[in-house]
Formats: C-alpha cells, sequence, structure tokens
C-alpha cells in the first residue's frame, strides 16, 4: 500500500511542474495585463514599464518562474496584484471551504449511492432503469441550475436553509452546517447518482462471477455472499469513479462556490480571471494541482487496501 | 464449464439496430436536431429581436405573445434560448472539432504504430487526466479575455488525449485480428488499412465517447457563460441567461427555468445518444446469480424449435435404494422449454464415487449444479426428484437448500482459482464456511481451519492460511477449495472437472487426495469428467451422458471390459492416454454434439455413430437394463466392439 502511495507522489511531481508551468507560460504571453489592471488603460508606456520592473515582469519567463519556484519553496506565492494581499493568506481562507464541499458531497454520494446500488442490484431490473434514468438526469444538470433549484425551494420556498453564504464553524457550528447543505447536495445528487450506477453495475458483474456459484455452494447466506464478498469486490470502481468524479467536481465547485456565494478557490479563481490577478490564478492551480493529487493518492490506497492483487505480490 | 446454449440477441431489423430504434433515443436525436435548427434558423422563428430591450413588458410569465415569457429588460425568452442555442452549439463544435480530430489522429497512430510516438501519447494522457481543467481554462480566459472560443478549443485539447488513449485501445484490438494481418501482407498501405478497415471497426465506440464529450462540453460552455467568464451581456446565451435569472429570482422564479431546463435537455440527449451506441456494442445481457431464474426474459424460440422431449419416467421398475444418500430419479433439466438434460437416473451410496462422463454440452455439469440447486439463470430443473437423505430438493426453496448446500452436499469445480474470493484470505474464506456450519468460536475454527488444511495435505497450513487466492498455484487453489467442501463435514462431495484446469501431476495428486479422503471420511462423490482416464482412476460407477441424455451405466470395471453403447466405445477409444500407450494414432469421435434444440428424435449419436440404423433413428431409444446394473440407450449393444486392451494405470 506505502508502495502504491509512493508511486503516486512520484509520479504527482512532474505534474505540479507541467501545470505551474503551463499557467506560467499562457499568462507570460501578455505581460502588459497586471500593469493595465493596477494602472488602468490609459497609463503611460513608462508607468507601465515601472510597474512591470517592480513585479519582476520585464524578465525573461523563465526567470520569474525560477524566482515563484523559490518563493514556493518558502511558502511565498507572491501577493495578489489586486489586492496586494499574500495569495497564500487568500487561499488559506478557500481551501477549507472548497475540500469542506467535496468531502461532503463525496461522503453524501456514498452514503446514498452504495445502498441504493447495492438494493437495485438484488432487484428487478425496472430499479436500474430508474438508477439510470435517475444519473442521466443528475449528470446533466448542470450544478448551477441544480443549486438553483434547491435554493428555490429549501431556501426560498419553505425558509429551512439560508440561500448562501459560508459560516465559520469555529464561531457557529449549527450555522456552518445548515450553510454546506445546500452546496453539498447540489454536487451529490449527482454523485450519488452516479455512485448507485457504478454500484449496480458492479454488483451484478461480481455476482455472476464463478466464485459466487462456489459461495452459494457452501451455504452461505445470501447476507454474506452480497454485503460481504460481492459488495467488497464491486468497490474498486466504485472508488476510481469516486476519483474521477472530485476532479471533474472541481468545475461543480467553482460554480456552486459562486452560486452560493462561497469564497472557496474555485470563485477565488474566477475572481482573478477577471481580475486578470496572474499571481492569484497561479497560486489556485496550484492549489487544485494538489487537491486533484491528493484525490488520487486516496483512491490508490482505497482501492490498494479492497484488493490484495494490488498490495500483495 | 460454460453454458452451452446461445441465448438468443436482439436482431436488427431493417438494418436500424435496437437501441437507435428506442423511442427515447429518437426523442434525443430529435431534441438536438431541433436545437441546431433552431439556433440556425432563428431568424425565421421567432419575431424577437434577442437584444432589444422592451422595459414596458418585463419579467412577464409565458403568454401567447411570449411562449416562454420574458426576461427584466422585456426580451422574449424564447427569442433568447433560440438565439443562444449559437453561442453555446458552436462551442460545443469546436470543442468536439478539437477533441476528435486530435484524439482520433494521434489514438489511431499510436495503436497501430506502437513505439515511442505511443509511450508518450500514454503519458501526455496520464498528465491531462489528473489535471484541473477547469484552472487550465480559467488561465486561458484571464488571457483572452470573454473568448469563449479560445476556453472552448483549449478543452477540447484537454480532452483529446483520453480519447487518443481509447482509441489506442480500439485500434490494437483491431489490428491483432487476422484480417488486418492478411492486409498487411497482402501489402496494402498503412493508410489504406487505417482508413478503410480499422477506421470503420472503431467509428462506433468512438462515437459513443464524443457523444459524452460533447454532454461534457456543453457543460463547461454553459458553466463558463454562466460565471460572466465568456459570452458577455447583452448577447444572448444560455449560461448567462441562468445567470440573469438568478439574479432577480427573489423576484421572479420563472426566469431561470426555461434556459435552464434547455441545457438539461441537451446534455441529456448527447449522454442518451452516447449511452445507446454503447448498448449497441455491448448488448450482454447480465447474469445476476442471485435472482431467481426468470425464462421470460429470454424469447422462447428455442423451445418451438423442438418440443420438450420424452418425459416420460424410465426405469420405473428400479427401487430407490434404501441406503442411497443421494438419488437422483427422471431429473429434466430445460431452458426456456428446451431440454437440456432428460430423465437422468442415478443414486449414490456412502463412501462410493459415481463418474458422470461425456463431450462438453452434454448436460454433466448442469445436472451437477441441478443437485444443489445453481443452476445458471434461465435454466430450471423441470421435472424430476433429487433425495438427499430422504428429503425432497428438487423444488426446495432456498432456505431448505441452504441447510444443505456446504454442509450435506459440498461441491469443488473446474477452475480453483476461480472459484475463491480473491479479497480474502484462504484462512477467512475456511473459516467462514466453518462458522457457519458449526457453533465453533471464531479462535477454534481458526484451528479447525488449519487441521483442515492439513488434511488436504498441503505443506504449511499456517502460510496457506494467510495466502491470498492470487498468491496460491492451481494445484494449491484446488486443494483449498477441497478444504473448504470439507469444512461443513459434507456427505457428499460433487466434483465438477475437479483436475482438467491442472497439470497432469498435480491431476494425478489431486484424485489421489480424493480417494483418500473417501476412504478416511466415507464421502460419497460424484466426479464429472470428460476424461475416462480420470474415471477408470477413481470411479466405482461411470454414468456416461450424451446429448442430455444418460447413455450407457453400469459399474466400472464393466464398462471398461464390455462397454455396450457406441459413444462410451468411441470415447474410450479417443483418449489421449489410451492412444498413448498403444502408440496409435488419436482417432477422434467424428462430428460434434448436437446443439441443445436441435437433438434428433432418435438416438441423439446416431449421426455419428458406426452401428447406427434406420430404427436408431425412428423413435426414441430407451434405456435398457442388459447386464447386471448394466443400462444402455442403444439397440445393438452387442454389436458395440470392446476397447483396444491396455494397462490400467
Amino acid at each position: 500500500m506505502l508502495r502504491a502511495l509512493l508511486r503516486r507522489l512520484l509520479l504527482s511531481i512532474p505534474l505540479l511542474f507541467i501545470v505551474s508551468i503551463l499557467t506560467f507560460v499562457l499568462t507570460g504571453l501578455t505581460p502588459g495585463d497586471p500593469a493595465h489592471t493596477i494602472l488602468g488603460t490609459n497609463a503611460t508606456p513608462a508607468a507601465i514599464a515601472a510597474i512591470n520592473k517592480t513585479l519582476g515582469l520585464d524578465k525573461p519567463i523563465w526567470v520569474q518562474y525560477w524566482h515563484w519556484l523559490t518563493g514556493l519553496v518558502h511558502g511565498d506565492l507572491g501577493r495578489s496584484i489586486f489586492s496586494s494581499e499574500p495569495v497564500t493568506t487568500i487561499l488559506a481562507n478557500s481551501l477549507p471551504i472548497t475540500i469542506t464541499l467535496i468531502v461532503g458531497a463525496v461522503i453524501v454520494s456514498v452514503l446514498v449511492g452504495i445502498p441504493i446500488g447495492v438494493a437495485s442490484a438484488r432487484r428487478s431490473k425496472s430499479s436500474g432503469q430508474l438508477i439510470d434514468a435517475f444519473s442521466l438526469v443528475g449528470y446533466a444538470i448542470p450544478p448551477f441550475f441544480l443549486g438553483l433549484l434547491l435554493t428555490l425551494l429549501f431556501a426560498d420556498t419553505l425558509g429551512w436553509l439560508p440561500p448562501s453564504g459560508w459560516v465559520d464553524p469555529g464561531e457557529d457550528f449549527g450555522g456552518w452546517l445548515l450553510s454546506i447543505v445546500l452546496p453539498v447536495l447540489t454536487l451529490a445528487i449527482p454523485g450519488a447518482a452516479i455512485v448507485a450506477r457504478q454500484t449496480r453495475q458492479g454488483m451484478l458483474d461480481t455476482l455472476g462471477r464463478d466464485f459466487i456459484r462456489s459461495l452459494r455452494a457452501r451455504g452461505l447466506s445470501s447476507r454474506s455472499i452480497i454485503y460481504k464478498h460481492a459488495l467488497r469486490n464491486s468497490l474498486g470502481n466504485v472508488v476510481t469513479l469516486l476519483g474521477l468524479y472530485v476532479v471533474g467536481m472541481l468545475l461543480g465547485t467553482t460554480l456552486v462556490e459562486t452560486v452560493f456565494a462561497m469564497q472557496g478557490l474555485g470563485s477565488v479563481a474566477v475572481v482573478a480571471t477577471n481580475q486578470h490577478d496572474l499571481p492569484v490564478l497561479e497560486g489556485a492551480a496550484l492549489y487544485f494541482t494538489i487537491v486533484v493529487i491528493v484525490a488520487f493518492a486516496i483512491v490508490d490506497v482505497t482501492r490498494a487496501a479492497l484488493n490484495p492483487k494490488l498490495r500483495t505480490r | 464449464m460454460a453454458v452451452t446454449f446461445a441465448l438468443p440477441r436482439p436482431t436488427a431489423r431493417n438494418g436500424v439496430p435496437p437501441a437507435l430504434r428506442r423511442p427515447v433515443t429518437i426523442v434525443a436525436l430529435c431534441v438536438l436536431a431541433l436545437l441546431i435548427i433552431a439556433a440556425i434558423a432563428a431568424p425565421l422563428l421567432t419575431p424577437f429581436n434577442p437584444i432589444s430591450n422592451e422595459l414596458a413588458d418585463a419579467f412577464q410569465l409565458p403568454s401567447v405573445k411570449h411562449w416562454l415569457g420574458t426576461d427584466e429588460f422585456g426580451r422574449d425568452l424564447l427569442a433568447r434560448i433560440i438565439y443562444g442555442g449559437r453561442v453555446s452549439l458552436v462551442g460545443v463544435a469546436e470543442a468536439v472539432a478539437v477533441y476528435l480530430a486530435l484524439g482520433l489522429a494521434a489514438g489511431i497512430v499510436a495503436g497501430y504504430v506502437g513505439g515511442v510516438f505511443e509511450s508518450i501519447v500514454v503519458w501526455i494522457a496520464d498528465v491531462a487526466f489528473a489535471l484541473p481543467q477547469i484552472i487550465v481554462i480559467l488561465t486561458i480566459l484571464a488571457i483572452f479575455a470573454n473568448d469563449s472560443s479560445a476556453a472552448m478549443l483549449a478543452l477540447g485539447l484537454l480532452g483529446a488525449p483520453g480519447l487518443a488513449v481509447f482509441v489506442r485501445g480500439a485500434t490494437k484490438t483491431v489490428r491483432a485480428e487476422p484480417y488486418i494481418s492478411a492486409a498487411r501482407v497482402s501489402g496494402l498501405r498503412t493508410a489504406q488499412i487505417l482508413i478503410r478497415h480499422i477506421l470503420p471497426r472503431i467509428a462506433s465506440p468512438v462515437i459513443v465517447q464524443v457523444a459524452l464529450f460533447a454532454g461534457t462540453a456543453l457543460l463547461f460552455q454553459t458553466g463558463l457563460d454562466f460565471l460572466g467568464l465568456g459570452t458577455q451581456p447583452p448577447a444572448p446565451s444560455w449560461g448567462a441567461m441562468v445567470s440573469d435569472g438568478a439574479n432577480y429570482i427573489g423576484k421572479d422564479t420563472w426566469m431561470v427555468m426555461p434556459p435552464g431546463i434547455v441545457i438539461v435537455f441537451a446534455i441529456v440527449s448527447f449522454n442518451l445518444i452516447g449511452d445507446a451506441l454503447q448498448d449497441l456494442r455491448g448488448d450482454r445481457i447480465s447474469a445476476s446469480a442471485l435472482t431467481v431464474a426468470s425464462a421470460d426474459r429470454v424469447d422462447g424460440h428455442l423451445a418451438e424449435q423442438h418440443g420438450a422431449g420424452a418425459t416420460a419416467p424410465e426405469r420405473a421398475a428400479v427401487p430407490v435404494s434404501p441406503s442411497a444418500v443421494l438419488s437422483v430419479r427422471d431429473l429434466c433439466i430445460g431452458a426456456d422449454g428446451a431440454p437440456i438434460v432428460t430423465n437422468a437416473t442415478f443414486s449414490l451410496e456412502p463412501g462410493e464415487c459415481l463418474g458422470i462422463v461425456g463431450e462438453s454440452g452434454c448436460g454433466k455439469t448442469m445436472t451437477a449444479l441441478a443437485i444443489i440447486g445453481l443452476l445458471p439463470e434461465g435454466v430450471r430443473t423441470t421435472s424430476g426428484s433429487v433425495l438427499f437423505r430422504g428429503t425432497e430438493l428438487q423444488g426446495a426453496g432456498e432456505r431448505r437448500y441452504g441447510s444443505v448446500r456446504g454442509s450435506g452436499i459440498a461441491m469443488i469445480s473446474q477452475e480453483p482459482a476461480a472459484s475463491l474470493d480473491p479479497a480474502f484470505t484462504v484462512g477467512d474464506q475456511i473459516v467462514e464456511v466453518i462458522r457457519r456450519h458449526s457453533r465453533l468460536s471464531r479462535r477454534a475454527a481458526k484451528a479447525e481451519s488449519l487441521s483442515l488444511l492439513a488434511q488436504v495435505r498441503l505443506p504449511d497450513p499456517a502460510g496457506v492460511a494467510r495466502r491470498f487466492p492470487h498468491q496460491l498455484s492451481g494445484g494449491m487453489a484446488q486443494r483449498v477449495l477441497i478444504a473448504i467442501a470439507l469444512a461443513g463435514k459434507p456427505a457428499v462431495l460433487i466434483a465438477d472437472e475437479p483436475t482438467t484446469a491442472l497439470d497432469v501431476t498435480v491431476q494425478a495428486e489431486i484424485l489421489e487426495l480424493l480417494r483418500l479422503l473417501r476412504t478416511e471420511m466415507g464421502l460419497a462423490v460424484v466426479l464429472v469428467s470428460h476424461d475416462w482416464g480420470v474415471i477408470a482412476d477413481s470411479c466405482d460407477s461411470a454414468l456416461v451422458m450424451y446429448a442430455g441424455q444418460v447413455v450407457e451405466e453400469a459399474p466400472i470395471d464393466a464398462v471398461f471390459t464390455r462397454p455396450r453403447h457406441p459413444y462410451s466405445y468411441a470415447l474410450m477409444e479417443s483418449n489421449p492416454q489410451r492412444a498413448a500407450e498403444t502408440r496409435s494414432i488419436l482417432p477422434s469421435v467424428p462430428g460434434a454434439v448436437p446443439p441443445v434444440g436441435q437433438w434428433p428424435v432418435g438416438c441423439h449419436f446416431a449421426a455419428r455413430c458406426a452401428l447406427a440404423t434406420d430404427a436408431c433413428r425412428e423413435a426414441p431409444i430407451a434405456l435398457d437394463l442388459v447386464a447386471d446394473e448394466h443400462w444402455t440407450r442403444c439397440i445393438h449393444p452387442t454389436a458395440v466392439p470392446s476397447p483396444t486392451t491396455v494397462s490400467e494405470g
């Protein structure tokens, strides 16, 4: 298991470089932008040159990248061009929000999706069709639209939940819990649907395998066969799917954070995009990539825990 | 052994595959066509200008004038949706174009040519896979402000490596097929092979990927517009319209609905088309082992081809032996009305070993599975009786079977490695069975499991108990399975081709083990095999099956010295071991077992039999007693030659 984890982390290092270089090269294509952002569009060339010199933008792109990398090693990602706040501070405030949404959505998807998938694998074909339909629609509703519909129902009409905003759990835990229900639900509804679908498919595949008949021939209860043996052998693909779901969810969290007015990584990145605040965007890219790497590492470890072939020789 | 009858596949009518004729698929295609046509022909379809304000008409619900109502500037929502489709659909088209062009080209070359290029493509795909697409696209948008095209082209670029890897896999599969090698040998140029032979074969799975990607692309496109990063006001776009509606949702809840629903419909349509094409490729019926066999799922056309066969009881004169531990009488097995096995009758005394022998597809395994009620889905016992220690099992529910399986009758099967749950250690799997059939504590069950592993002559039982199934050799796995089978202290062991998958030396060891266990524990064994050598080595009596019928039954010595059915004789003569010992050319039985549903009226073996006469083909042949305990389903029993004599071994 440790080996799988190490391998994943080794693969991650080039990934981090690629993402950071990519964002750097891309943003380096438009050197005038930060100066324009600060000075406005009517700035004189002299003023722009002065700003570029202060920001180090007059240097070649690889020098800038090296500067950024050495800063990174010291925990310094530069300052926002717009607010002059350190990028690390901005992101440190927004990371917990995004993580909360992702983890919450994964937990709800698993807790709802797996039991539904197992139950439907045992029952008729029609329950499978229901799950297929549910996951089809769940997957097709854009998170921003689903979020609005849920807000409309639970916040505006029923008034059970706050329509938007993030509450610090340290200050008001109950309020925090209520504030994350709708965004998490928005992400978890399609998540639960695809988990249920994958679980059902995995269970059907596993139940068709030879060893299931052998287990039955040994007189084991169908409860043990389904929940202990078949489920365990079906979960590997569910876990892989969840990993992909988390990576795909980064667009979803970005949209959901915007709908529910939360300053998560995604909405910070969107604001930075609008403001051409490149240091913030580069920092956000780094954090997003780390989130993906951690998600894949968790997937690897979980899969190894489920499948002895992956952890033993 | 595999189920030997084919499930009828849904067939294409009028050349249109069923998956594409489903109403939902047609609706999906229509929805997309409608959206595309509407976007193109927008000015012809709506009299309203999507960007001119009519403040007097603001926030209207649907009306005769404004079919979908109006927004905060009094603009017609339907007009804005129709015109807005242009931005969204063009965006999707841009992303798909890049995705398809790059992914297909790179993938097909990587798959066909391989080498360094293939490694590079796979590596890029690995990276692209883990790349957070949204952040790259945001970066692009930070540079090319509000340039939706740049974002969508970038999305296509980011997705393309995924398609490339997929296409590479598909190409490699097709490339491995003989006709491609033939085309290469015959001097066709690579480009020709790729375009004429490979591309058409991988087209349909590629279209599936493209359809699913189009759905994702639309999600991105509308999402970016919603975030205000793409299309700028007042230009209409679906995503921006939802965002617009969201701003006024407290005042007018309607406004957000039409654009939102259109997006959902469009994405659902893309995915439905992808699903339909996917089903087209699969068309496979998933077998769920734990659902009750439901014959109505499959077409009954097999039944029409052939009647249910002779189901009248045979050998009624033979009484059930009172001492028999297992007694099977007139067991008939069928799938969808077509018989698979008819009138199988035999009984088993404690400690006896009965061999069931025959070629693949004769019904041996089905008979064995029917005894413990584990027939595959779609296959059922249609009549007959299975008595275990005097208790009728035929027609018994899961509960009665539950009390017999494992503890009364145990089973081991052909593929030892596939019969173990790969996720649990050997020890765990034995302990579970022991505890299921006894009241032992976990600790006592563990000790018991080690003694069982020792009993099946596995060296280092404790070490084996800690292993996972993939860490066992075939012979070890079969010993483990035997240990598990013994865990419930059964009286009968059904061994279905227990040695087929094993090396010859290991085969002999396993057979020796079974013999030892019979004498040590008084275990009765039903040994299913296609190999007379195995049967001769281990069994007291033999049951020969051919095309669903018992054709001969006799004590083992009798059948070997004087077979009374030409099929038994032919099988013995084609035994490789025998041919090797007599240094003769291995003869084979000409012809093949007739498939289920195509059995002849008369003797099932007649078509392959050298002794067959007209009388054999006219009417069903009955099982007849020709010598002491020697039954045969042949009307020329005395004409059957004696097999070439060889030393037993």
